[in-house]
């Protein structure tokens, strides 16, 4: 599904995030993406959305090369970044709307894009009250909670039935209650959609409830991956469990070696 | 969140501007200020006679300097906002404009474009223009670049991006730069209106009813222009309540 190959990235010359750094993410994988601030898990996303360009190397999306935002990959930001003046229906209805503005061209939209008012209705109610804020759909950002502004930002991403979701920080400005309830969902929302993800997090606990597989990053110049592959995803509620505080300081050790060492060769 | 005026307040604004005017009238009476009683009838009167085209030629003026002020300053506003690097050479120069009355240019504006309607609605022109390009400028670099970059992982290139995202946030800033530069606009115009033209509202007080002391005929074209300035007001706010609805919720 998505294919990381040989990529190459750095803010100014001598900034190093990634160098020759490769992995692949299976089509149906969850992944979470871990590491200190200013490691480049950010940085990584943006490539993946087509955000940001590599400076060497390429990624590949179903064999596709990224140069630019990929129509069915769906983007979810730590700032919600819902449009203040518009209403949560509308906010959902965005994507939607600019598809239509372009036209199944393939470049903003997908090229075999079908436009039926009805469909797409259903589709925005069915996730705005699979996402619980069904009642919500005539207000504005600024009259939600923090919690339900994140819900309406999938709610519109997911609209688009994207086959890729990428998700930066979507929950590390909420409240713990709120934020596990959310994780609660999104991991239902991976059993029932089976759909590829990453979500790139800095708290241990979510990359372990998220990710079927973690992907460690550190500050210094990323060349090889740390995956840890992880049975424990969807342990929502099994946070005090040995298991899940074993694994959890096992990612905790493995965001401690970066500066010490290369890691062990895995090539 | 902002506060709506409601027709309520508006009526009761309206009910004690007209008792104080009566009040002070009976208290001066004297001819230079005559009781509404006798210069609101005369206003209904007049203004279906020449007193309603003054009206009509200051209307058009402000209404044409509206029109050309966001014409031009609503997209140099959107670009400047987008664009740091040049936005950081011309906002001095903007700074320095900006507080500088523009009213003082009148001389320099009838010599170089000639004495015309234009060069009236000229002049107006330019104070809008810098209010609104300072107010959409700021709005525009004021949106968040998650905002934008989310947006674009929706698929918008730069047209949805216009269309969806700068124009909808510069709008509400455009009005309200609007309705705060009238009242200035219709006092340029009164000032502009008393020399070189025989219709508008500034040159029906001044020359027409000031200086033959018709006072209560000068007094129907203070409440004709006192009337302008209210009704754009109100105009350009009604439209505001319905494109800003965000900025008004509870």
């Amino acid at each position: 599904m998505i294919e990381v190959q040989n990529l190459y990235f750095g803010y100014g010359e001598a900034s190093c995030l990634f160098a020759d750094f490769s992995f692949t993410v299976e089509k149906g994988e969850a992944w979470t993406v871990i590491g200190p601030s200013g490691c480049g898990k950010t940085t990584l996303l943006y490539l993946i959305a087509g955000l940001n360009k590599p400076t060497g190397g390429e990624i590949r999306i179903n064999s596709e090369k990224i140069t630019r935002p990929r129509p069915s990959t769906g983007l979810v930001l730590q700032d919600h970044g819902l449009l203040p003046w518009a209403t949560v229906l509308d906010n959902t209805r965005l994507g939607l709307k600019i598809r239509k503005f372009y036209g199944p061209d393939g470049k903003h939209s997908p090229a075999d894009m079908q436009m039926d008012e009805k469909k797409n209705k259903e589709r925005i109610d069915y996730w705005l009250n699979w996402l619980g804020i069904g009642r919500l759909q005539n207000m504005y950002p600024a009259q939600l909670s923090r919690g339900q502004r994140q819900r309406a930002a999938i709610a519109r991403t997911l609209v688009l039935e994207p086959d890729l979701l990428l998700m930066d920080e979507p929950f590390s400005a909420l409240d713990a209650p709120i934020r596990e309830e959310l994780q609660k969902v999104m991991f239902q929302f991976h059993q029932q959609s089976k759909m590829t993800s990453l979500i790139v997090t800095h708290d241990i606990e979510e990359a372990v409830v998220l990710g079927e597989k973690i992907l460690v990053l550190d500050n210094c110049c990323n060349r090889f991956p740390k995956i840890v592959p992880n049975d424990l995803s969807g342990a929502v509620g099994k946070r005090s469990d040995p298991d899940f505080i074993m694994k959890c300081s096992q990612i905790r050790e493995l965001l401690a070696v970066c500066a010490n060492s290369p890691p062990l060769k895995e090539h | 969140m902002k506060k709506k005026a409601t027709f309520l307040s508006t009526l009761s604004g309206t009910i004690m501007f007209f008792g104080l005017w009566q009040l002070a009238a009976l208290a001066v009476n004297r001819p230079i200020l005559p009781s509404p009683v006798v210069v609101v009838p005369l206003f209904l009167n007049n203004m279906t006679a020449e007193l309603g085209l003054h009206f009509l030629a200051s209307f058009t003026r402000v209404l044409a300097a509206i029109f050309v002020a966001t014409v031009f300053a609503a997209p140099l506003g959107l670009a400047l906002g987008q664009m740091p690097r040049i936005d950081s050479i011309a906002s001095p120069l903007i700074a320095i404009i900006y507080p500088i009355p523009k009213i003082i240019f009148l001389p320099v504006i009838y010599v170089v474009i000639g004495i015309s309607d234009f060069s009236k609605v000229m002049l107006i022109a330019i104070i809008i223009f810098f209010q609104i390009l300072v107010v959409v400028r700021d709005e525009a670099s004021n949106l968040k670049k998650e905002l934008i970059l989310s947006v674009k992982s929706l698929g918008a290139g730069r047209r949805a991006l216009f269309r969806y995202v700068y124009l909808p946030a510069s709008l509400p800033g455009v009005l309200t730069a609007l309705r705060v530069s009238v009242g200035t606009a219709v006092a340029v115009l009164f000032i502009a209106e008393q020399s070189l033209t025989t219709w508008g509202l500034g040159y029906y007080i001044v020359i027409e009813t000031y200086q033959v002391l018709m006072y209560p005929e000068m007094y129907t074209g203070i409440m004709g222009m006192g009337l302008l300035g209210m009704l754009l007001y109100f105009a350009i706010y009604a439209i505001e309540l319905k494109v800003s609805k965000h900025m008004y919720v509870e």
